[in-house]
């Protein structure tokens, strides 16, 4: 059974009849050029925009569950997030917990751990630099273990380091038997770290595979209007603009 | 610790409160033969003079203490004033109409009051009905729209008032005072508080939630449109009672979240009764100040409280300016 099936998932006009399944312990890549409906599709799963068709998580209607239901199952990483407030990295992450209506310490430290945020727990959220909060934030998520992770363009504006370190933390949290399905710009990381890759264009999907089936040469130069460079037998991957 | 604490506060202002006054009076036994009934000089200065101030007092600061806890949480934003729902200005032109057509003269004292709530429920109903079911941005401009035209209005009942001593009367009510109350009067502060009090408190949740934003908010499960509408609408409900029972007590909704943030690491859902009982705390030992002030004309509490809550205020930003620098 697969953890998310979608068929003819449609919000015109940004996204139209798009369909995909994706099993427990892997990971999918939704790139696309900008405007493709790469944030729309995640905002359907999680619930924050309408759509017709079906979207089934564990044979379940996605539309059919209870906001809180969903949000157990389903974590979403918004592409930009801040805090209001001189919140405490601790208590940011603890806020993963509020679909379950509890504190569960142990998910929270270990959300910290996974996330690689436990040494500045104690520390202001405002006061640490961008790549440490977009730890937090990834942290804040993991704290409500969610079986599906949406994350949307979480390495975006983030140094070397912290594009692998969050990358490194959601293949960990996949291999762990959750699903993530993530929005991203890099094609060389997401040929790294990506089971499957989904190729969007136009509110559309162009193709959808393995990184070796959608990273092609072809497609990439259709879709992105630019000549492109594909060298997958590299390590790591390359693929660039030629 | 900080809710004991401040509970503590509370009820010591209260006990300085009914101490206070031009006749000494033994507070204890002002209050015992009071609830005896007994008609002694202390049970009629403790229980018709300042019983009532002090609980108005203590009332009005916890409304509007709460109140601007949960709208600066609601919009994220700390500059956030409770007069932003429009509640405020609808209550003080039904209380001004009051003072201009003498509309219910069968209600005698509290008639201002009453025409105030009615005032405020009807900015309320057009406020919601002009935002529909839109987000909450749009709310809070609805409410400063008609907040506004409340204002306009208000202004037209003071240019054509009947005579300079009406004017001067409106004037003085609305820059906003607890004395000459009595118990009826808490009799419609008090309802408002519970209610609206009740509606804040059972979107605390939604209020912590909102600190990352509203699609993490809605992501998280929660009813945003629907949350947001009752958080409105218990501000609004405090406020407007506030200002129909007080006139305009002002910063007081706008410092005491500020003063009290810092106090429980900065989280909206721990600031709600904090900022309650600090702004019941303020008020009632801002009026304390207004009654211990030379004899002569008595200066208004919403007078005082602006006059302390400003220099506070801007404290406050120049402290948070030496953070970023």
């Amino acid at each position: 059974m697969a953890l998310i099936d979608i068929r003819h998932l449609s919000l015109p006009p940004r996204l139209a009849d798009i369909g995909f399944a994706l099993d427990a312990g892997e990971m999918l890549g939704i790139i696309g050029p900008n405007g493709s409906g790469k944030s729309s599709l995640l905002h359907c799963l999680a619930g924050l925009l309408p759509y017709s068709g079906e979207c089934l998580f564990e044979s379940q209607e996605i539309g059919g569950m209870t906001p809180r239901q969903r949000a157990q199952n389903i974590g979403l990483l918004p592409q930009s997030c801040d805090s209001a407030w001189s919140l405490s990295v601790e208590d940011v992450v603890s806020l993963g917990r509020l679909p379950w209506g509890d504190c569960k310490t142990s998910a929270v430290l270990d959300a910290m751990d996974q996330a690689g945020v436990s040494k500045f727990r104690k520390r202001k959220v405002d006061c640490l630099s961008g790549g440490e909060r977009a730890r937090v934030w990834l942290a804040r998520v993991l704290a409500g273990s969610p079986r599906l992770m949406l994350a949307d363009e979480p390495i975006a504006s983030l140094d070397l380091y912290y594009q692998r370190s969050v990358m490194e933390t959601l293949r960990r949290y996949a291999n762990a038997g959750n699903g993530v399905i993530l929005a991203i710009h890099d094609f060389g990381l997401a040929a790294r770290y990506c089971d499957r890759l989904c190729l969007m264009a136009n509110g559309g999907i162009h193709a959808f595979g393995t990184p070796a089936e959608v990273l092609t040469e072809d497609g990439l130069t259709e879709v992105f209007r630019v000549p492109v460079h594909v060298d997958l037998a590299a390590r790591p991957p390359v693929i660039t603009t030629k | 610790m900080i809710l004991p604490l401040s509970l503590v506060a509370v009820v010591a202002v209260a006990f300085l409160s009914l101490a206070a006054g031009p006749t000494p009076v033994g507070v204890f036994s002002g209050l015992s033969d009071w609830l005896q009934g007994l008609n002694t000089p202390a049970a009629m200065v403790i229980g018709d003079i300042r019983l009532p101030r002090t609980l108005l007092a203590l009332a009005v600061g916890a409304s509007l203490g709460l109140s601007g806890a949960a709208l600066q949480g609601l919009l994220r934003n700390p500059l956030a004033d409770p007069g932003l729902t429009g509640a405020s200005q609808g209550a003080a032109l039904g209380a001004a109409a009051v003072f201009y057509f003498g509309l219910f003269p069968a209600a005698g004292e509290v008639a201002p009051a009453v025409a105030g709530l009615l005032g405020a429920g009807l900015a309320l109903l057009l406020m919601l009905s002009l935002a529909g079911s839109a987000r909450t941005s749009l709310v809070i401009m609805a409410g400063l729209a008609i907040s506004t035209l409340a204002g306009a209005a208000l202004a037209t009942v003071l240019n054509f008032a009947p005579n300079p001593f009406a004017m001067q009367e409106l004037v003085f009510w609305l820059l906003g005072s607890v004395s000459e109350r009595s118990l009826k009067h808490l009799g419609f502060l008090l309802p408002a508080l519970l209610v609206g009090g009740a509606l804040i408190w059972r979107q605390r949740q939604l209020l912590v939630a909102l600190s990352l934003g509203e699609q993490v908010a809605q992501s998280m499960g929660f009813a945003l449109a629907r949350g947001s509408r009752m958080i409105v609408l218990g501000t609004a409900l405090l406020v407007g009672a506030s200002v129909a029972i007080a006139g305009n007590i002002g910063f007081v909704g706008l410092i005491v979240p500020h003063l009290v943030r810092p106090l429980v690491a900065h989280r909206p859902d721990r600031l709600l009764l904090p900022s309650a009982l600090f702004g019941a705390a303020l008020v009632g030992l801002a009026d304390i100040c207004v009654r211990l002030l030379p004899p002569g004309r008595e200066i208004q509490l919403g007078v005082l409280t602006s006059l302390i809550g400003t220099p506070l205020f801007i404290w406050l930003i120049w402290k948070d300016r030496q953070r970023w620098l």
